[in-house]
């Protein structure tokens, strides 16, 4: 067994693909993004979630704090029960506020976390109280024409 | 009269058709159950890996850079409409890594080096090599089809994974470097868009399908080949047309599996 010519330009090969899909994983995909810090988890009820899918982002004041882990109806309530882990460096006040919030006119929707005033924070495992949901664009246009057509009766 | 033995055709072909079928399931097991010695002599398996991935390289890449260059291009039209320029990443990364990557790296490697590996075993048959190694006790199936075998479904994703990050790149210098979308905006979309277990690791799963299918057929046509002029050239042909057809029959059954409710 000797080393041959052939054996550089397959291991040169080799080593460009392996390249590539390191590419792939982190300057295309979203490998870098992920945070593998420690997280806790929070969850909130929605009347309507609208587009919200599962590994959506949590913001707080624009920064990126957590993902959303699991979307599930609760049938005794029969309101979405949106699951979170949110950053364990970042906590939370108990009378934060968590909202829909979509980037953009058609972009992708996130939950927003407005915090409050309150001392204690929120542990893992803590209901977020106050929440808002999504914004469903048809309704808006249909109050917004039913409003119209009332100021044209005057 | 004529009917009868127009029906005749049409059973014989069908009954040819099934008989071929079970034929190269049973040639696609032996390879399996005769793989070991393409892993215990490595050099045997590198040195295919040299001729039918090393030698691809150059058209995967170029063929890459170019799919790149006209996504971003034709991406960048569409999208001008709606003033969502800034979304051109994520579109090329995502068609590229999910389908087009995948796809079309393996129907490059399907003429390149498939058609290779048909005729060379043909002519292998035709010259009786292949018998020659049965004489001396040496398994064909061991020694010439199985390093090919392997050495095919080595390359097949890193062809692949080469031919995504070429497109990316080629996306890159058609939309950001000579049209000017914003580049923050290009890279933010595209990590936002593409999901490294949803998307990258499908396609990578996707590319290693195809490398089995078109290695098999590849090497199935040549052994099957008649041992004639005629015969290698038509399984040449065979390899080619059925890989292609295999390749994108697969993709809409695997595509239907993996990106479907997302």
């Amino acid at each position: 067994m000797e080393r041959t010519t052939l054996d550089l330009w397959v291991g040169m090969f080799v080593v460009a693909g392996i390249a590539a899909l390191v590419v792939l994983a982190f300057k295309v995909g979203n490998l870098s993004t992920y945070n593998v810090s420690d997280t806790y988890q929070l969850q909130a009820y929605f009347s309507n979630i609208g587009g919200l899918k599962p590994q959506a982002s949590i913001k707080s004041a624009g920064v990126l704090v957590g993902r959303v882990t699991g979307i599930t109806l609760d049938t005794e309530r029969y309101e979405a029960k949106v699951v979170m882990s949110v950053d364990s460096r970042y906590k939370f006040p108990k009378d934060t506020f968590a909202n829909i919030l979509t980037s953009g006119l058609l972009g992708e929707q996130y939950i927003g976390l407005a915090p409050g005033g309150e001392t204690q924070m929120l542990k893992g495992g803590d209901e977020i109280k106050q929440t808002q949901s999504a914004v469903v664009l048809e309704d808006m246009i249909g109050k917004f024409l039913y409003n119209k057509a009332e100021t044209g009766k005057q | 009269m004529a009917i009868l033995s127009s029906l005749r055709g049409i059973g014989s072909r069908v009954v040819n058709a099934i008989w071929r079928i079970g034929f190269a399931s049973r040639f696609f097991l032996m390879t399996l159950v005769y793989s070991g010695m393409s892993f215990r002599r490595f050099r045997l398996t590198v040195r295919e890996i040299f001729f039918s991935g090393v030698m691809s390289l150059i058209i995967i890449l170029v063929a890459g850079m170019f799919v790149g260059m006209v996504l971003g291009l034709q991406g960048y039209e569409t999208l001008k409409r709606y003033g969502s320029e800034s979304a051109l990443g994520s579109l090329v990364a995502l068609s590229l890594v999910r389908e087009l990557g995948p796809v079309l790296a393996a129907l490059l490697f399907a003429s390149r080096a498939g058609s290779a590996m048909t005729a060379e075993i043909g002519l292998m048959k035709a010259t009786e090599q292949i018998s020659a190694m049965e004489m001396m006790a040496v398994n064909p199936i061991a020694r010439v089809v199985a390093p090919r075998f392997w050495a095919g479904v080595i390359s097949m994703p890193l062809l692949a994974a080469m031919f995504s990050a070429m497109g990316v790149f080629g996306g890159y210098v058609v939309g950001v470097v000579l049209i000017g979308v914003d580049e923050g905006s290009f890279w933010s979309q595209m990590q936002g868009a593409v999901d490294f277990q949803h998307d990258v690791l499908n396609g990578v799963l996707k590319s290693l399908v195809f490398g089995v299918a078109v290695t098999v057929i590849s090497l199935f046509e040549g052994y099957d080949a008649p041992p004639t002029a005629e015969g290698v050239s038509g399984a040449t042909t065979r390899t080619v047309v059925q890989s292609s057809l295999a390749i994108l029959m697969l993709d809409f059954i695997l595509t239907a599996f993996m990106f479907r409710g997302s």
